[in-house]
């Protein structure tokens, strides 16, 4: 099918969620890497899922709105996921690299509308490390409107992501989660956040097909 | 319920001398100043959820001792522009772009509360910005999370996460609620429990704007206080201990202050910069320069006079 989009507001901006494939049933919503945008098709390994499977561009990225100022965190990001819950959830995903990690805080955000999510490898996923790195500190040229939005690129390679703050989303979800393993890791790339996650009670570690028949 | 127009004055405060703004990547922020505009700078960083009027007592006393005193309202706070994102991150941006719009050299810098946290992780960054920095209980330490085993720290963290998602499910139809002067100060009393009503009504008419519903606070509806994050205080003592610049600490004592960051000297004592000076008030609570501003602002201008 060729992609539609709806548009959600955000304040005073909009969200872009696009619909690569229709189907019936629970959604799988794609979201992407630092820098990137959701893909003009369904990917390959998509395309077995019986329902729809959407796609988020986040803030500052593809056909999404560009804030003034930047302010950028993945918390941030989580509630732009959020919006998309609130008029599609229930609904699986499947984040790539920064994607990734706004997926796992957002299964432990909402656990009762996250039917699991799968953790990917991509462009953004180790951020900026478990602890804060060298303090950096610059202004950017102002370009309204241009995406990526370069404080996105700066600021969410940068955020701190440590371990243990990682696992309390995992509890989170697992706690709450109608899903009986509600994350997945199919990352073959494995940051310290990502490394513990893998190895809780709980978490299943397949391939990225794997995981997508487990969590259908 | 309508707005009144009264005004309200407290012993000392002073409007700004001079008003403007700046841009920060576009977003736009405002300025205050006093004093003569050829006098040495000194810049003031405010705390969160406060506004650079807030300083309209403690400016005056240093401006009157031969300072221009600037202080800039962060983003979405006072007259400054709302942003559709806010981080601690950004704000230290922000005050990167203030303080290069101010001077192309370096100037003494003071920061309160969140302001002297978030001028830490600057000048850590960004050392030739400052001739030297105070810091008024803006220390954070592992004083300032409570002890609490980690069972309830998920639970707090939860509640947290869940009531920032909500809120912001709900942005687009947020708005501060209206109320009279004496209501929007009754409202502030619970962050400011030392600081007199007089001077919270005082607030209101610098920090409020009036409606026909009513006075409404100016800073964005979407912030609040608390939230959730991996930030952990004792990061800011490692941005202190980097610091090689003239530095002079200020920790209010006051335990049950609710907006303290209950940092004690034995926290900030051994990440002192070289030379570093580190007072201590057990008897002022943590708006130290509203509760004592003659006090404190004798000890700055005391402090910062070699390096004018």
């Amino acid at each position: 099918m060729t992609r539609t989009t709806e548009l959600l507001p955000s304040g005073r901006l909009h969200l872009a969620l696009h619909t690569l494939a229709s189907g019936e049933g629970r959604p799988l919503l794609l979201l992407h890497g630092l820098g990137e945008a959701t893909p003009s098709a369904c990917p390959a390994w998509a395309a077995g899922w019986p329902g729809p499977v959407l796609g988020l561009d986040f803030t500052g990225h593809g056909e999404s709105g560009v804030p003034v100022g930047g302010g950028y965190t993945p918390e941030s990001l989580m509630a732009d996921v959020d919006a998309v819950l609130a008029g599609h959830g229930p609904l699986t995903i499947v984040g790539r690299g920064l994607g990734a990690w706004v997926a796992l805080l957002v299964a432990g955000g909402r656990p009762r509308l996250v039917h699991g999510v799968v953790l990917a490898d991509g462009p953004g996923l180790a951020g900026g490390g478990h602890q804060p790195p060298s303090p950096y500190v610059t202004l950017l040229p102002t370009e309204p409107g241009r995406v990526p939005d370069p404080y996105a690129l700066l600021e969410l390679s940068h955020d701190v992501r440590p371990p243990d703050y990682a696992l309390d989303f995992v509890r989170f979800a697992v706690e709450d989660s109608e899903v009986d393993n509600p994350i997945i890791v199919s990352a073959r790339v494995r940051p310290d956040w990502l490394a513990v996650v893998a190895a809780d009670i709980g978490v299943l570690d397949l391939s990225l097909e794997e995981a997508l028949v487990a969590v259908a | 319920m309508g707005a009144d127009d009264e005004t309200r004055h407290v012993p000392g405060a002073r409007a700004p001398d001079r008003t403007g703004s700046l841009s920060s990547s576009g977003l736009r922020l405002a300025l205050n100043e006093w004093g003569e505009p050829d006098a040495p700078i000194l810049a003031l960083v405010h705390g969160g959820f406060d506004f650079s009027r807030t300083f309209d007592v403690f400016a005056p006393l240093l401006a009157d001792a031969g300072w221009r005193v600037v202080a800039w309202d962060a983003r979405g706070h006072g007259d400054s522009e709302h942003a559709h994102l806010y981080s601690w991150a950004a704000d230290v941006r922000d005050h990167f772009a203030a303080l290069t719009f101010l001077s192309d050299g370096p100037v003494c810098v003071l920061g309160h509360s969140k302001g002297g946290g978030q001028m830490l992780d600057l000048l850590d960054a960004r050392p030739s910005l400052a001739r030297a920095f105070v810091n008024l209980d803006g220390l954070p330490s592992q004083h300032s999370a409570p002890d609490i085993p980690d069972r309830e720290r998920q639970r707090l963290r939860r509640a947290d996460l869940e009531s920032s998602l909500d809120r912001r499910r709900r942005r687009n139809d947020r708005r501060r609620r209206p109320d009279t002067i004496e209501g929007l100060a009754e409202r502030r009393a619970p962050m400011n429990p030392r600081l007199s009503r007089e001077w919270l009504e005082y607030l209101v008419t610098v920090g409020a704007r009036p409606d026909p519903e009513g006075w409404r606070w100016k800073i964005d509806p979407v912030l609040h206080l608390g939230g959730f994050g991996p930030w952990r205080p004792q990061w800011s003592m490692e941005h202190l201990a980097a610091l090689e610049l003239p530095f002079l600490g200020v920790l209010s004592g006051v335990a049950d202050d609710p907006m303290g960051w209950k940092s004690r000297r034995g926290d900030v004592d051994p990440y002192l910069p070289p030379g570093g000076r580190l007072e201590f008030f057990d008897d002022i609570g943590h708006f130290l320069h509203i509760e004592q501003p003659r006090q404190i602002a004798d000890l700055v201008v005391e402090f910062l006079e070699p390096y004018r």
